[in-house]
């Protein structure tokens, strides 16, 4: 396996170099042709599972980037766009983000004990970060996912696991109360207003419900959660 | 914890020894020495399976649904179904090192020589007082490096009872809990049902209990205040020589 992938990356870098020496070659030559180097594509495919008891997950947001780009920093206030993910489940706003190299959206929720598999490919960058983030519905601001995670070194063929705690946006207070919950538990509102006192993320201190006494919950015993919320693999194909 | 930090030195000491003795073996198999942590405060784990098997086999899968005999295990302790499957497939397995129930911060260990083939690590225990909520450690590669090593644990829910969390049935498909002799007196009785319905029939992470404070009546049986836990739920130290 191991031996099978390092063979593959030295056929592409040896391809590589021959095209550059083709065209310093070309540049003494009389019938000027440009060799265009074949591009290097990039291809990673990402399944998360929902593990959680009774929370859907939004549709997933999936981004390759830069390392300057950080969809969220616990203990920093949340973006709009990452705010607007977590409070309703939306994820136009953060894949809108013209500094990504590309992005990939989930098209339907994903149910609990359920996995969606999606694809995003990038041309001739080797060194991408990949972003993952999708709401826990039912709760006023709970999401999950992974914030940029070098892929440089994952070979064709490798997988990277990562087992995602559940995060606080800290943008709309966690009453959990009719009205403000976008899931089916409730099919309240999303986006709420402005930004509540506690403006940064943390780790989600979890849903109470009306089953542990906070009498004006929509959520029960079964929209309890607690960590890992999602399990998330990235393999890279090409 | 002095008393069990002694044990744990005394077993590495012979682990070590058999290490010496069996140099000769063949260089895949290994000698394990692993020992299991309950980290909650007020649950219990029921008899532990340990088992080392080769990588294609599972004991579960996170979201598939859990068969019928990881159902028996998550929902009355019984794991006789799931050493008579691994035990067809030519695994290692250290079966019930506890002796019976692994009371709340108490530890337990065993030592395991794995064979040929049998190359990953599974462990699972039911979890009581919950309807089938199961502490797992799923197909963890097992170094083939000496040393001690040590992953923490998460708590699953089988997917296979709904949480009604009151006393009831250990037997797989029948609704409630089983309630060893050791267990009654902490249980509050007459709960009236906490959920009637599976919300996610497959195996996934556990919501957690909720309980109440009512040692009669109420809507569960279980301590509001006591029977509870946040992951992780159990730690695993394994300590591989060769």
């Amino acid at each position: 396996m191991n031996l099978f992938t390092s063979t593959l990356r030295v056929g592409v870098i040896t391809a590589s170099l021959l095209a550059i020496a083709g065209c310093s070659d070309s540049d003494n030559d009389e019938d000027t042709q440009i060799v265009v180097p074949t591009p290097v594509q990039y291809t990673y495919q990402v399944t998360v599972t929902n593990l959680t008891h009774a929370q859907p997950l939004s549709p997933i947001a999936v981004a390759l980037h830069d390392s300057d780009v950080k969809w969220w920093t616990i203990g920093e206030a949340a973006s709009d766009a990452l705010a607007s993910l977590a409070e309703s489940g939306s994820n136009e706003a953060l894949l809108s983000n013209a500094a990504l190299f590309a992005s990939a959206a989930g098209s339907a929720p994903v149910p609990p004990g359920e996995s969606v598999t999606l694809e995003i490919s990038v041309d001739d960058i080797a060194n991408a970060h990949i972003s993952v983030a999708t709401m826990l519905v039912n709760t006023n601001d709970a999401f999950s996912g992974v914030n940029g995670v070098d892929l440089s070194s994952l070979e064709v063929g490798g997988v990277y696991r990562r087992s995602a705690h559940v995060y606080d946006a800290g943008t709309e207070e966690n009453t959990e109360a009719m009205g403000t919950i976008p899931g089916p538990a409730d099919s309240g509102e999303g986006n709420s207003e402005g930004r509540e006192a506690h403006n940064v993320v943390t780790l989600h201190p979890g849903v109470v419900t009306a089953s542990d006494g906070l009498t004006t919950s929509v959520l029960s015993a079964d929209h309890k959660f607690d960590n890992p919320g999602v399990r998330i693999s990235i393999t890279r194909m090409e | 914890m002095f008393r069990s930090k002694v044990n744990l030195n005394f077993m590495s000491t012979l682990a070590i020894s058999a290490a010496a003795l069996s140099t000769a073996s063949s260089l895949q198999a290994a000698e394990l020495n692993v020992t299991v942590q309950n980290l909650t405060q007020g649950i219990y784990f029921t008899p532990i399976l340990v088992s080392a098997h080769s990588s294609d086999a599972s004991l579960f899968e996170l979201g598939d649904t859990a068969s019928t005999e990881l159902q028996a295990m998550a929902e009355g302790g019984d794991i006789s179904g799931l050493v008579s499957i691994t035990d067809s497939l030519s695994a290692n397995n250290l079966t019930n090192p506890a002796e019976g129930l692994l009371a709340p911060a108490q530890s337990t260990q065993g030592m395991l020589s794995t064979d040929d083939g049998n190359t990953v690590l599974s462990i699972v225990a039911m979890m009581l007082p919950t309807n089938d909520g199961f502490i797992g450690l799923d197909n963890w590669m097992i170094p083939t490096e000496a040393g001690t090593y040590t992953v923490y644990l998460n708590a699953y829910d089988a997917g296979t009872e709904a949480n009604d969390e009151v006393r009831g049935s250990g037997m797989p498909g029948m609704a409630g809990f089983p309630v060893p002799g050791r267990l009654a007196p902490l249980l509050g009785e007459g709960g009236t049902g906490l959920n009637a319905t599976i919300a996610n029939a497959t195996v996934h992470i556990h919501p957690g209990n909720i309980g109440d404070d009512e040692e009669s009546g109420g809507v569960s049986d279980v301590n509001n205040t006591v029977q509870r836990w946040l992951n992780p739920v159990a730690k695993v130290t394994i300590v591989v020589s060769e």
